[in-house]
């Protein structure tokens, strides 16, 4: 595919950029100052074919505008929140993701965030290092995680492997869609307020769409609870960011274990100094070896267009 | 008076007829006040009289003997003090700190906790595997220092699925850490004294062996003269520079000097771990480097464990005072 012209948004990968280098003609759109985006983009417009961007960095409406030669988005994610799919619609713009292979991180993150948001083991690990363990008796007791109830909210591939994983700890599990999934052995409710209100553990799993923004709220947190979990691996904007540090900090809710946020980089710093929170910086899929197949899967699916056989794994 | 209302006074006239524990040291957590409703219990500490001379006169009544915590230890002396003693009820799930032969010789029965915190330990295990492998608390740290704004996004793990993973002892926690990681996609295989016939593990009679095939090492046995530092150097240089080891057993099963030195010199990947060999002090050498995860013996500290555990105790102590059989009794 050494004539397909690729944009690539963000330095994401560089086993992936290694590659985009080599078989095809690649753009890098960071290297440009932000002032001559526009600039640099109208220049090449011509020879882009294909825009290779992730959570951070998608093809937007201004974007997809820019490039009439656009025929492909592949995105370095399984979620589609920064590409605007209505655009590709309307301008047959293919659309591929990068789903299955970081299932298993980020459902192993959910359940690694959860347990250690309930039995405070960053907490532990920062007191140790601090050399304040003089003493053998000096100990609090943590929130027991096995036979807890899990809510899941969105059952797709992530929340069934979340589930698959509960399980294993005896967690009876409940779940709201946006319909009941019948072949689902699990509880389903129809509205998340009260699947808030029957769970101990509340795990975000769902898509970001404009339905779904905040569909965690201040009611629902409330639902959850002074002794609830609030686990979040979907996307920030899931969850309404100022009313969650609000909860946190009134101990309304009793804890969460976050991987995404509202405006990352920026992490609420009200939560820096809580024992109840466990935060990391959008790790879900951040493994060598799913980086590497999400990167195989973006250069599978660029070359099948390059080729004009069917995509791997297509949206649009 | 009920374990329901632990807090209401028993008479003193009540409390004379009620079966005497000996203690020997105090309770520090509410498990006091629950046993005192239905035990007499014996505090040598809150006698003028020396520990020795405590016991000498109270010898007679000292059938059953509380131990809590890891010390004192109940070695020969101890016993030597009480001949009349039966039976040594512990809190906690390893008795390294009872002298289990000599306890045998002069026909003295040990309880532990049983499976009272099996679930606990084996969730926390798990979670010590995750955390080192995707670095969670190294991210956590990452992320309250502010560092994502200015140096970008964090350095990636390592995938948990399709990991080998050792269990070194299958006990009642080995098994259920093993049912918890097969959910994960890990494939399974242990060490124990002796191969489990029901069990489909692969079994490895040799723990360098296991080491040398695994990517991850458990450790979940107890520990006794035959397991102390059972993962030595020539284990953790059998398991290898990318592999990590979680260790919520006891501290002396790792040589912990070999271990920190490993770590230093990269001879392998990471560690997760609860206990040490001299707690409360953990290597210094650890504070500073992210592919370890630190833990201060804290895996049991839950409600449903405290709850669990206290009604083992108070269970094996009943069963005792009437003749029925033990709950819990240590297999050796």
């Amino acid at each position: 595919m050494e004539s397909l012209g690729v944009l690539l948004t963000v330095p994401m990968n560089s086993y992936l950029e290694g590659e985009l280098s080599k078989r095809c003609k690649l753009f890098r759109l960071w290297e440009t100052p932000l002032e001559n985006r526009w600039q640099f983009l109208r220049a090449n417009a011509a020879s882009i074919r294909a825009l290779v961007g992730n959570s951070v960095v998608g093809a937007d409406a201004e974007m997809i505008d820019a490039l009439p030669a656009l025929e492909i988005v592949a995105s370095f994610s399984v979620g589609l929140d920064k590409v605007d799919l209505a655009k590709c619609r309307e301008r047959r713009i293919r659309v591929t993701n990068t789903p299955d292979v970081l299932t298993d991180d980020v459902a192993d993150l959910a359940i690694g965030l959860a347990i250690a948001t309930m039995r405070r083991i960053c907490e532990a690990d920062r007191y140790v290092r601090s050399g304040a363990w003089k003493n053998m008796g000096d100990y609090k007791l943590s929130s027991k995680f096995s036979g807890k109830t899990i809510g899941i909210i969105g059952l797709g591939r992530i929340g069934l492997a979340i589930a698959k994983r509960a399980e294993a700890f005896d967690c009876p599990i409940s779940y709201y869609s946006r319909s009941e999934k019948p072949h689902a052995n699990y509880k389903y409710y129809s509205s998340v307020v009260d699947l808030a209100a029957n769970c101990h553990i509340l795990i975000v799993a769902c898509a970001l769409t404009e339905e779904t923004r905040h569909i965690v709220n201040r009611e629902v947190m409330d639902a959850l609870g002074p002794k609830g979990v609030l686990v979040n691996i979907g996307r920030g904007p899931l969850v309404d960011e100022a009313e969650l540090v609000s909860a946190l900090l009134e101990g309304r809710l009793g804890g969460a274990g976050l991987d995404v946020f509202e405006h990352e980089p920026h992490v609420p710093e009200q939560l820096f100094g809580l024992e109840s929170v466990v935060l990391v910086p959008h790790v879900g899929s951040g493994t060598w070896e799913t980086r590497k197949a999400m990167a195989d899967l973006v250069l599978g699916n660029l070359e099948a267009h390059a080729m004009n056989e069917p995509l791997l794994t297509p949206v649009l | 008076m009920s374990a329901e209302n632990p807090a209401a006074e028993t008479p003193a006239v009540e409390r004379e007829r009620l079966p005497p524990v000996l203690l020997l040291r105090p309770l520090s957590f509410p498990f006091h006040d629950a046993l005192a409703t239905k035990f007499r219990l014996l505090k040598p500490w809150e006698s003028p009289l020396p520990r020795d001379e405590f016991l000498a006169a109270h010898a007679g009544d000292a059938r059953a003997l509380l131990s809590f915590g890891p010390s004192p230890t109940i070695d020969a002396e101890i016993l030597a003090c009480l001949p009349n003693l039966e039976l040594v009820v512990a809190f906690s799930t390893g008795v390294n700190h009872i002298d289990v032969a000599e306890c045998r010789r002069r026909g003295i029965a040990v309880t532990n906790a049983g499976n009272a915190f099996t679930e606990d330990v084996a969730d926390y295990a798990v979670a010590l595997l995750i955390d080192v492998l995707r670095q969670i608390s190294a991210a956590d740290r990452y992320v309250r220092r502010g560092l994502w704004p200015i140096n970008g996004d964090y350095p990636l793990g390592h995938k948990l699925g399709g990991k080998r993973v050792g269990i070194v002892g299958l006990g009642s926690i080995g098994s259920a850490v093993a049912k918890r990681l097969e959910a994960f996609g890990c494939t399974i295989q242990y060490h124990s004294r002796s191969r489990k016939p029901s069990i489909s593990y692969k079994f490895f009679s040799d723990v360098a062996n296991l080491a040398a095939e695994s990517d991850v090492l458990v450790i979940t046995c107890a520990l006794n003269t035959e397991t102390h530092h059972i993962i030595n150097k020539e284990v953790m240089l059998a398991l290898g520079k990318d592999g990590v080891i979680i260790n919520v057993g006891r501290g002396a099963l790792v040589d912990e000097k070999e271990l920190v030195k490993c770590l230093m010199e990269e001879e392998i990947g990471g560690a997760g771990l609860d206990v040490f060999e001299n707690e409360p002090a953990v290597p210094q050498e650890l504070f500073h480097v992210d592919n370890v995860v630190l833990s201060h013996h804290k895996a049991v500290f839950t409600p449903e464990s405290f709850q669990g555990v206290l009604e083992v105790v108070m269970g094996n102590l009943e069963a005792f005072f009437s003749d029925r059989p033990l709950l819990s009794p240590i297999s050796e």
